[in-house]
């Protein structure tokens, strides 16, 4: 169906911001529904805050006991883990151990376990030194000592939110991409959003607008009730080779200010260190910062001594969508049928599933709630994962495209096809892995340069001269 | 998966100037059943798109296109019976010289007498430069550019700032002007170029300005490249461009050591070798640009002639066996040196070094605390320099040292 068709129709909920949130957003309401819309500004979908992040689904333990962020990030995390198989989305049951470098941090370890206990994670428990190292052995032997958390697992950070937006479309919602929300007007009983491509009509509104969720709350309502202040982290993701060091995640013990620096496994196999915190007033430049790198770098080192050897793959930087106040912003203004789902800062890939349960709860204070589809259909994500078959292993996949990520040339096609099309090489890379590997495009860039021809916003290519 | 198919004689991994000469060779000393497994839809390596002369000097006595030379490669090894199975990549390296591989009608496990090992090199991308800014398109390496150029009739960009002065800048600076680019500048970190005169003068007779003692510092940009930060002697200075190019800071494209059982030299990064090219696995031996970065099409040509060699030698039950090696390691401003190993009898006639950075004095061989070896040197990266190993064989020990003393 056109866009064209989509401006003429009424939706029940018209979703702003294709974030993890918004996708996960979207199909709640999509599976018991509604009639949904989203609206994304940028070519594709997760190019906000969601583009890059450390890929942890957390298990609550050190959240604020009590607040809503624990809650939705326990909803979320259970719900993942009922649906995952239904989509083919990987996990990694790697376990975290918050590491204690020094006597003070060793003696914020038994808080830690009683915070954890609050929180209602039953397993995490202390760890000794030895069992540290018995565990992780090229961990370097400065550790003293530690907190074990068992649930603390590792995801795909975007075939998850895919997943979430594909089952949405599946089921009928509709998607706008390349189409910002500049302005709203609620008459009273529904909602007339003025957008970049046209007029669209919907009853009830979810800002789900990340980084720019404040913009949107002023946007809609002449006045935003929060201010998002762009806290930026960067990160350095090490060679394959690295993967067979390090099993567990290791955690810092946590500052008042921020989670600190993780040394991670990757789903894809990677070695990841990050993220810094770093606060900024621009909303989109995520940049990176050599001095920056080459600390996190060292750190890295400092923990796992044998990573000196061994390659940087890819450098990245990712805005958390942080705001005046740590807690997450949700709120329902029923007089005027809009909810926010405003300053998901750090948990936001954990906490989606649980935040779209938490805003249709909201909603069904107002609203009746609609027949839940009884046979949705759930779509299969491709497999990325480094422990899964993927695509080359199955015949009929025609060539090796990406050969650092093993990237078939079926998987690049697939991606720029169906209901939601990779629309420029972020999207592609997310989708597929394409050109994330360590030669980072040396081999490949110019063949995808060529297999995407005519089907991304901008070419990757430029027109020649004459 | 199949059963390991065990009727090659030598599976040879990349058909590059180094893997396909080391067919031929092999094929000339009538080993009957050689296999180059190939991951590209087109066999040839490298030289496939670098339509510049001067490649087939040293093997063909005459001067000749990258892509007429991988073309003449290709066409002899299958005048000489040399089975190439083109798309074709082999995923790991087992104990034994088992090789896992992936091809288009499924998973294969192949067992070869013997393997060689010959997947070429690659330029440092800019994640692993750590270079700070923004990561718009148009960043990319030479090698990208000559295939979006030559493989696809593409561009990636019209106004880039080329990173770097080695051979393979110079031949991307070619590439560009022959192809409508026009490079806005070239950026050298280093105080001279690191390709030889006269070639470093290139870039300056096309009106290219070269700023040395400067690096790029910053990207900015999105989604593509609007400038860079140059950072040089004086301010810091924006150019204006609308890409990048990072030539060279060449690396092994050793990723299938580095998951298999050999031993990876750090230094070189690429496999451990001894002066026979063979692995720590007896059953592989490697040539060509995979054992460092990095040499020329030619000499990777001739380095796989002469393993291939030892190759038919060991196959014939010819060759010395590979106990009592001695190590050979990096002294003071020694980057790397190959082979990394010497074991009594025979084998390659030099021993390859390179030093970190520019540097004159004396290079020394050590054995114990013995000088063995001396010369006068003055010494610039990514250059050549060579000692007989008849020095070291002669002399005999279980460790030798290279190092320049400054
Ligand atoms: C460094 C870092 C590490 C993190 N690590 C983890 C982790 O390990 N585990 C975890 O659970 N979470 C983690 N997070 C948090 C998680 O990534 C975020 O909470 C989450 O991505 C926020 O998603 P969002 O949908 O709210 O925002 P966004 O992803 O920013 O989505 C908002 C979308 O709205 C669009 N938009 C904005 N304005 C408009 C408009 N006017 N019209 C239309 N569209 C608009 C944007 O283009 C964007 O796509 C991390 C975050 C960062 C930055
Ligand atoms: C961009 C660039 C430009 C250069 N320009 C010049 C020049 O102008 N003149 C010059 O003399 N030298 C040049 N060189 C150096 C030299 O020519 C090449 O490095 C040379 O081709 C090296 O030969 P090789 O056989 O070692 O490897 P390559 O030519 O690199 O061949 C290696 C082959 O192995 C294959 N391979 C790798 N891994 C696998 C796997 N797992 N499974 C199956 N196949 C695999 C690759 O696809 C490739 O075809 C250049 C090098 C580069 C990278």
């Amino acid at each position: 169906m056109s866009e064209h068709c989509i401006f003429g129709e009424k939706f029940d909920i018209a979703v702003i911001g294709g974030g993890v949130v918004g996708c996960a957003v979207a199909r709640r309401f999509t599976l018991s529904g509604a009639k949904v819309v989203l609206v994304e500004k940028a070519a594709d979908i997760l190019a906000g805050a969601s583009k890059g992040n450390s890929a942890i689904l957390h298990t609550g333990f050190d959240a604020p006991p009590g607040s809503v962020e624990l809650r939705c990030m326990q909803a979320g995390y259970s719900e993942f883990l009922e649906i995952r198989e239904r989509f083919g989305l990987p996990v990694q049951r790697t376990g975290a151990i918050v590491a204690a470098w020094d006597d003070e941090q060793l003696e914020k370890l038994g808080g830690i376990v009683g915070k954890a206990h609050k929180n209602g994670v039953a397993d995490v428990e202390r760890i000794s030194r030895a069992d540290i190292l018995a565990r992780e052995g090229e961990i370097s032997g400065a550790v003293l000592g530690g907190v074990l958390v068992p649930g603390e697992f590792i995801i795909d950070p975007w075939s998850t939110p895919l997943g979430f937006m594909q089952q949405a479309l599946a089921n009928g919602a509709r998607i706008l991409r390349e189409t910002e929300l500049l302005s709203g007007r609620f008459d009273g009983g529904d909602w007339r959003l003025t957008t970049s491509k046209g007029e669209l009509h919907a009853r009830t509104v979810i800002n789900c607008a990340g980084l720019f969720g404040d913009v949107v709350d002023q946007r809609m309502t002449g006045a935003a009730q929060f201010e998002i202040r762009p806290r930026k982290g960067q990160f350095v993701v090490f060679d394959k080779a690295a993967a067979k060091l390090l099993n567990t995640i290791i955690l810092p013990v946590p500052t008042e200010r921020t989670k600190g620096i993780v040394l991670t496994p990757t789903i894809f196999g990677n070695l990841l260190v990050g993220p810094t915190a770093e606060e900024q007033t621009d909303r989109s430049k995520a940049t990176v910062e050599r001095e920056a790198l080459e600390q996190l770098i060292a750190k890295a080192c400092e923990i796992l001594p044998a990573l000196a050897d061994v390659a940087v793959t890819a450098t990245y930087a990712g805005l958390r969508p942080a705001t005046e106040r740590p807690e997450y912003r949700i709120r329902y203004d029923s007089e005027k049928n809009l909810i926010v789902a405003g300053g998901i800062r750090s948990t936001g890939l954990t906490g989606a599933l649980g935040i779209a349960r938490h805003v249709e709860e909201l909603y069904e204070t107002n609203n009746e709630p609609g027949p839940r589809l009884n046979d949705p259909v759930w779509p299969v994500m491709p497999k990325l994962a480094e422990r899964e078959a993927r695509d080359w292993t199955r015949p009929g996949y025609g060539r090796i495209v990406c050969h650092c990520e093993l990237v078939t040339q079926r998987e690049v096609e697939a991606a720029l096809s169906g209901p939601l099309p990779a629309r420029d090489l972020g999207g592609l890379k997310r989708r597929t892995r394409a050109g994330m590997g360590r030669c980072q495009g040396f081999y490949c860039n110019a063949e995808l340069a060529e297999m995407t021809r005519g089907r991304f916003a901008e070419p990757m290519d430029v027109p020649s001269d004459g | 998966m199949c059963r390991p198919m065990a009727d090659i004689d030598v599976a040879i991994i990349g058909s590059g100037p180094a893997g396909i000469s080391a067919a031929l060779e092999l094929r000339r000393l009538g080993v009957r059943k050689i296999v180059i497994l190939e991951r590209e839809r087109e066999a040839g390596g490298v030289p496939r798109h670098c339509a510049h002369p001067p490649y087939g000097f040293w093997e063909f006595g005459r001067i000749m296109t990258g892509p007429a030379y991988a073309r003449r490669l290709v066409r002899l090894a299958a005048q000489a019976g040399v089975e190439i199975r083109t798309l074709n990549t082999v995923l790991d390296l087992l104990p034994g010289g088992v090789l896992d591989v992936a091809t288009p009608q499924g998973r294969v496990q192949l067992q070869p007498r013997r393997v060689m090992i010959t997947t070429g090199a690659r330029e440092t991308p800019r994640s692993a430069r750590l270079i700070s800014g923004e990561r718009p398109a148009g960043v990319i390496n030479t090698g990208a550019l000559q295939a979006y150029i030559h493989l696809h009739g593409m561009l990636p960009f019209r106004r880039p700032v080329i990173v770097g002065t080695e051979l393979v800048s110079l031949s991307a600076v070619y590439d560009c002007r022959a192809h409508g680019v026009r490079p806005v500048a070239v950026i050298e970190q280093n105080s001279r170029a690191t390709a030889r005169w006269p070639l470093n003068l290139f870039p300056k007779l096309l009106g290219i300005p070269t700023l040395y003692h400067s690096e790029v510092v910053a990207i900015a940009g999105m989604p593509r490249v609007t400038s860079v930060l140059v950072r040089g002697a004086g301010a810091d200075q924006k150019i204006a461009c609308d890409g990048v190019l990072l030539t060279g800071k060449f690396l092994p494209e050793a990723s299938l050591v580095r998951g298999s059982d050999l031993v990876l030299d750090p230094a070189a990064q690429g496999p451990a070798i001894d002066q026979f090219g063979r692995c720590s696995d007896p059953v592989y031996f490697a040539a060509g640009n995979v054992l460092r970065p990095v040499e020329t099409a030619g000499w990777c040509f001739r380095e796989g002639r002469r393993i291939a060699r030892y190759v038919a030698d060991d196959l014939a039950g010819r060759l010395a066996g590979p106990q009592g090696a001695a190590e050979i390691v990096c002294g003071d401003h020694v980057k790397f040196v190959v082979p990394q190993r010497l074991v009594p009898g025979g084998g390659a006639k030099h021993l390859e070094i390179r030093v970190r950075a520019a540097v004159q004095g004396r290079l020394r061989v050590l054995a114990g605390t013995n000088i063995i070896f001396e010369k006068n040197i003055s010494a610039l990266p990514e250059r050549r320099i060579l000692v007989p190993l008849r020095v070291l064989a002669e002399h005999g020990g279980d460790r030798f040292k290279v190092e320049i003393k400054s």
